[in-house]
């Protein structure tokens, strides 16, 4: 057993879990998506991102692409939710709700194809 | 390149995730920490907010306590996570700054830089390796006459001083180890403008191996090496190098040539020196006698060589010549730089004296003793580094051999003027003083004390457009017209033609009603401002039909077709007025 491959698996997985449970609930009730939980997704993600970082092979490469594109959408998410709070006179409204969650579960997509791909490499690796 | 991307981001990831997991405990504390607002209400810091508070807090920015000022529970949990925040900021820029001066890194982006420069040249140029005393003379002569070259050396002080050097045009330059192929790729031994590529490490194995690697990889480059040992040139003749110097042997040929024919040697001086020098007196070195030679390695061979074979008697001094070997009249053990062991060697009754050690101390030395014992020697001097230059020039030596300068000269001319190469080969196979002493009186009054300034011409499209469109046009075009002066015909450039060369034949000092046609090659020297009027008779047709026959007609291409126009009427108004007749 390699430490250095549970860490990256359980990172990955873990980012996959938690923009789940951020992603169920009704698209667009406030009271369903909670921000800690949005907070979590993002760091979770930064971290299975940087672990990511420096492998030369193909699917390295790839699974660093679909990271790249989960970060992308939940800092989308988070900046929109920021803005929406601090700086509109409305606060949050459903539509904004409903978009902020869209956008992770886009993110989510992201998300699985990187376990997805996780798991085929594992499976070419007990071949 | 991609590989130290990766390597840059492989080292970055403990720094980032400490970074990340840090900030975002900091941030989740502050967050979850009860607050208080202005009033003193009970509120909860937006994750937001507190993702503003850390990122000033952690780089020591310091507003303050926003938005609201803190409770002390708030306190404590900053005054903790200021210091662990503080300190990975720290170590995360402390190990990205590290990355960014990492050698390897410095290396790996140089040479990404020097691959896409050497890349985007656009004119030919030539792969100089090794930018030694030898490397340097070359760049500096290639680039007199705007010829672009690279540079690779293994030094990374020599590199430095290139760039240092102010240079007039850019010369890329990558400090790396030209004995691997993956180097000389990154100079461009691959471009299709690379002309030629010159060895010129002061490693003979080195030169062996970038000779061998410019053969397989671009079998088309001219390959021009530098050897110091008989293998190694035997070695790399035969893989079919292109040009191999001995800067020992090609010295020795030469004295031996100046002793038989002091005027063609004094001829092929002036004309492969540096235009504009001042010109140098003829050298007689003496013809019978004995000769001196201190030293007996390289150059001390090369000499014995050449002088025995024009039949002088000689006696040799050597320090070591168990290492050395000894010559068939033995030799005189010792340095040479004390009296007794130059008297032992006759030097009282010698003419010549080869100063030839490979320390020049000794070499000064030997050559201050030897004088005082006897002031009529002709002294040969080597000097092995050009630092020394002033000295040597004081001591008294008629000829210093310095091997750098010797072989950055004959590289020189080969690259720039190979006719001229061609041309010296002419003159020593014809043997003829009267015939060179004749033509340096000519250079003499053309020139006014200075060393000609020499160039060739080819007669192609890019060098000579006029005399295209002329021969287009069944113009007869002679050599004389080329020497006329494009501002007033009468009169003839100050140029003097040395060698035409016409399909197979090789003409030395053509006639001037010569007729030139397309591809001829020519070999002119003169003063420099002759080749900037010629370049202007070669290029623009106004000028070659005004030294041609002095007319100046109108040449643009609409004037062109008015003139046939009204030529054609005339000729019909001729023939119409006839006939009425």
């Amino acid at each position: 057993m390699n430490p250095e491959k549970v860490v990256f698996g359980f990172f990955i997985v873990l980012a996959l879990t938690l923009n789940f449970g951020f992603f169920v609930g009704e698209i667009d009730n406030p009271n369903h998506h909670h921000a800690w939980e949005l907070f979590f997704v993002v760091i979770v993600n930064m971290i299975a991102t940087v672990l990511k970082f420096g492998d030369r092979t193909q699917m390295g490469a790839v699974l660093l692409a679909t990271s790249l594109v989960a970060m992308l959408q939940l800092l989308a998410a988070s900046l929109i939710w920021t803005i929406a709070v601090h700086t509109t006179e409305t606060g949050m409204t459903p539509s904004v709700m409903a978009s902020i969650v869209s956008l992770s579960g886009g993110a989510m997509i992201a998300n699985v194809v990187s376990v997805v791909l996780l798991v085929i490499e594992t499976v070419l690796l007990r071949r | 390149m991609d590989t130290i991307f990766f390597l840059v981001l492989r080292r970055m990831r403990t720094p980032l995730l400490t970074l990340i997991v840090v900030y975002a405990i900091a941030m989740a504390g502050l967050a979850l920490i009860p607050a208080q607002d202005a009033e003193g209400h009970p509120t909860a810091m937006s994750l937001f907010h507190a993702f503003y508070f850390v990122s000033y807090m952690s780089t020591t920015i310091g507003f303050g306590e926003l938005p609201n000022a803190f409770t002390d529970a708030q306190r404590i949990w900053v005054a903790l996570s200021v210091f662990s925040t503080v300190a990975v900021w720290i170590y995360a820029i402390g190990n990205l700054i590290t990355l960014l001066q990492d050698s390897t890194l410095q290396r790996a982006i140089a040479e990404r830089r020097f691959r896409t420069r050497v890349r985007r040249l656009a004119d030919p140029f030539y792969l100089v390796c090794g930018y030694g005393q030898t490397g340097s003379a070359l760049v500096r002569g290639l680039m007199d006459r705007h010829i672009q070259s690279v540079v690779i050396d293994v030094d990374p002080e020599r590199i430095n001083l290139l760039q240092l050097d102010n240079q007039r045009e850019y010369v890329p330059s990558l400090c790396a180890d030209a004995r691997s192929p993956h180097a000389l790729e990154a100079a461009g031994l691959k471009h299709p403008l690379c002309r030629g590529v010159v060895a010129l490490t002061n490693v003979n194995e080195a030169n062996l191996k970038i000779a061998i690697a410019a053969k397989l990889l671009h079998p088309e480059v001219k390959v021009i090496c530098r050897a110091d040992s008989h293998e190694i040139e035997a070695n790399m003749a035969s893989f079919g190098t292109d040009h191999i110097y001995d800067p020992f042997d090609a010295f020795a040929a030469y004295i031996a040539f100046s002793i038989q024919s002091p005027c063609q040697t004094l001829l092929i001086d002036w004309l492969s020196g540096r235009g504009g020098e001042e010109l140098n007196e003829p050298r007689y070195p003496p013809r019978h006698g004995r000769w001196v030679i201190c030293g007996y390695g390289r150059f001390g061979k090369a000499m014995y060589k050449h002088l025995k074979a024009q039949g002088f008697a000689l006696s040799v001094i050597e320090a070591e010549p168990h290492k050395t070997g000894i010559p068939t009249e033995g030799v005189v053990h010792g340095r040479g730089t004390e009296a007794v062991t130059l008297e032992q060697a006759e030097i009282r009754q010698a003419v010549g004296l080869v100063a030839g050690t490979d320390q020049d101390a000794d070499n000064l030395s030997i050559i201050m003793t030897a004088l005082t014992l006897n002031p009529d020697l002709f002294v040969i001097a080597r000097e092995n580094h050009i630092q020394n230059q002033e000295l040597f020039d004081r001591v008294g030596a008629q000829s210093i051999m310095n091997p750098s300068t010797i072989i950055a000269h004959r590289i020189r001319m080969r690259l720039i003027t190979p006719l001229l190469s061609d041309l010296s080969r002419l003159a020593r196979l014809r043997r003829d003083e009267a015939w060179a002493s004749q033509l340096i009186s000519r250079i003499i009054a053309l020139v006014e004390g200075r060393k000609p300034y020499v160039w060739e011409v080819t007669i192609d499209a890019t060098q000579a457009p006029a005399i295209l469109e002329a021969e287009r046009r069944r113009q007869a075009i002679t050599l004389e017209t080329l020497l006329r002066d494009p501002l007033e015909r009468e009169r003839l450039l100050p140029a003097i033609p040395l060698l035409l060369i016409q399909g197979q034949e090789q003409r030395p000092l053509p006639a001037l009603d010569v007729p030139i046609g397309l591809g001829d090659r020519l070999l002119f020297c003169g003063r420099e401002e002759a080749r900037r009027r010629m370049d202007w008779v070669l290029c623009n047709i106004h000028a070659l039909r005004y030294v041609t026959d002095g007319a100046s007609p109108r040449e643009g291409p609409v004037w062109r077709q008015l003139a046939d126009w009204l030529g054609r009427l005339r000729d019909e108004k001729i023939t119409t007025t006839k006939r009425m007749e």
